[in-house]
C-alpha cells in the first residue's frame, strides 16, 4: 500500500500535479504538500502526493554513517 | 548507498555482537527485508520479526462480513483498495460476493469515488477507507470535498487503524520480547517522531524511522543495535530524505478535523482503544454504519488459521500448519496470504524453507 518510489512533478495546476514515475505520467493532488515545485520529487501515496523528497537529504546516508564511524 | 556501503554496515553489524529482536510494523518494511533476503545475511544473534503492519490483515472478520453484506445489498457499490477484496470473510470474500453480483469495484485512490458515485446516481457508494496514518489523511480530505461538493450517495466504511496504539497493546502483552522498533517510514512521514516517544518513556525501547531500500534496513539495525550497546532508547530518524520530526502538518490537521480516536478492532489484536477512527459530528453523515445499519453475527476466523498469532509475532508464517499446503496466495485461507504485504505472502514469494 505504501509504494516508496518517488515521482517527479512535471506539471503545477492549482491543487493538482501530473507526475512521473518509470516513465508513466499519474495525476496527483497536492493538500499535502502544497509548497511543492515543478522538478521536486514526491512520495506519492494513492494519489496524494504525502511527503516531498529531500534530495540534499540522500546525504544522509552518507553523515549517519560517518557519525556513526563505519566509513571514514 | 552503494553495495560497498552495505556490505561495510552488515561487516559492522556482525562485528558488533550484539544480541537482538526488532520488529517492522509495516507491510512495506515486510516485503522489502523478505526480497532483500536479508534476514540470511544477519548474524543468528539479530531477529526480525514482523508485527501488524498490513492493513488488510489486521482488518477484523466482522468488518469483512459486513462489507460482504453491504455488496450484497441491492442498489450498493462496494469501492475499495485492490487486496481487500481478496480477503475470506467467515462465508465469502467481496470478490465472491461480486461473481454472484454484487457490485465491487477496485479503486487506485479514494479520489476515484467521487466520480463512480456521480456516474452512478441511482446506486449508494460505500468506499471502505483501510489503512494506518499513511491513509487516514487522503480519505479525510477526500470526505471533506465529497461533503463540500455535496455528493449524497457516498459514505466511508472507516476501518482506519492507528499503528503507536497496537504497538502499546503488543508490548503490554510481552508475548513477544523485544528489543525495538524498525518504524514505518510512510505513517511516520505523516506523524513525525512524536508519536513514539512512548517507546521511551514506557518501554525504555529504541526505534529508528526507517525508508524501504534493503540499504535503509541493514541501516536502521545498525542504528538500533548501536543504541541497545549504549542502553539508548530514542527514536531516531534514518529515513530523512521524507520524513521530518513533526511530520506532515497539513496531513495531521485534515485527520484530526475529521476524524476522532476511538476504540477499533484488530485481527489478532482484539479490540484496542483508540486504535481507530471515526467520523467527527459534522461528518457523520457520510458514516457508512449510520446509513446501513446491518446487524452481523456469526462471524468467526477459519479455525486453523493462525493469521492473528502471525501478526502478534507470536509465530513466523511457516510455523502456521496451513502454510503453503491449505493457504497459498492462489488460494488463501486468511488475509496475511492475500495481500501482497502479508507475513505470509511475502515469505511464501521470496523466503526458501529453513
Amino acid at each position: 500500500m505504501c509504494l516508496g518510489i518517488p515521482a517527479k512533478v512535471v506539471e503545477i495546476k492549482e491543487q493538482e500535479a501530473l507526475v512521473e514515475v518509470a516513465g508513466l505520467k499519474q495525476k496527483i493532488r497536492l493538500d499535502f504538500v502544497p509548497e511543492v515545485k515543478v522538478g521536486d520529487y514526491v512520495i506519492v501515496h494513492a494519489g496524494f502526493g504525502i511527503s516531498i523528497f529531500e534530495e540534499s537529504e540522500a546525504q544522509e546516508t552518507l553523515k549517519l554513517l560517518r557519525e556513526a564511524d563505519v566509513i571514514p | 548507498m552503494s553495495s560497498l556501503e552495505s556490505g561495510e554496515i552488515l561487516k559492522r553489524i556482525r562485528g558488533m555482537g550484539v544480541s537482538a529482536r526488532f520488529m517492522e510494523v509495516c507491510g512495506t518494511h515486510t516485503v522489502s527485508i523478505a526480497r532483500s533476503g536479508l534476514k540470511k545475511l544477519l548474524p543468528d544473534s539479530v531477529k526480525l520479526i514482523s508485527g501488524p503492519g498490513c492493513p488488510v490483515c489486521v482488518t477484523s472478520q466482522e468488518d469483512i462480513d459486513y462489507a460482504v453484506a453491504l455488496a450484497r445489498q441491492p442498489g450498493v457499490i462496494v469501492a475499495t483498495f485492490g487486496d481487500m477484496v481478496r480477503v475470506p470473510g467467515t462465508e465469502t470474500s467481496l470478490l465472491e460476493a461480486r461473481a454472484s453480483g454484487g457490485r465491487v469495484e477496485v479503486l487506485y485512490s479514494p479520489m476515484d469515488s467521487l466520480s463512480l458515485a456521480r456516474e452512478n446516481p441511482k446506486e449508494e457508494v460505500v468506499f471502505l477507507a483501510v489503512g494506518f496514518e499513511t491513509t487516514a489523511p487522503l480519505i479525510a480530505r477526500t470526505v471533506q470535498i465529497v461533503r463540500a461538493e455535496g455528493i449524497p450517495n457516498l459514505s466511508f466504511l472507516v476501518l482506519h487503524k492507528l499503528i503507536p496504539p497496537a504497538m502499546r497493546a503488543l508490548l503490554t502483552r510481552k508475548e513477544v520480547q523485544l528489543d525495538g522498533f524498525i518504524l514505518p517510514g510512510h505513517v511516520c512521514a505523516v506523524l513525525g517522531s512524536r508519536p513514539f516517544l512512548f517507546l521511551k518513556e514506557e518501554f525504555h525501547l529504541p526505534g529508528v524511522i526507517t525508508g524501504f531500500e534493503p540499504e535503509d534496513v541493514l541501516l536502521a539495525l545498525f542504528m538500533l543495535l548501536k543504541q541497545k550497546r549504549e542502553d539508548r532508547a530514542e527514536v531516531e530518524i534514518q529515513y530523512r530524505r521524507a520524513v521530518k520530526p513533526e511530520g506532515n502538518i497539513q496531513a495531521l490537521k485534515t485527520m484530526e478535523e475529521v476524524f476522532e480516536p476511538q476504540e477499533a478492532n484488530w485481527r489478532g489484536l482484539g479490540v484496542i482503544p483508540n486504535s481507530g477512527l471515526g467520523l467527527r459530528e459534522p461528518y457523520s453523515g457520510f458514516d457508512t454504519r449510520r446509513r446501513f445499519p446491518l446487524n452481523i453475527t456469526g462471524s468467526r476466523e477459519y479455525p486453523e488459521c493462525r493469521c492473528g498469532e502471525v501478526l502478534r509475532g507470536v509465530i513466523s508464517p511457516r510455523e502456521c500448519p496451513l502454510f503453503g499446503k491449505a493457504c497459498t496466495p492462489d488460494s488463501p485461507v486468511g488475509p496475511c496470504m492475500v495481500s501482497s504485504e502479508g507475513s505470509c505472502a511475502a515469505s511464501y514469494h521470496y523466503e526458501e524453507r529453513p
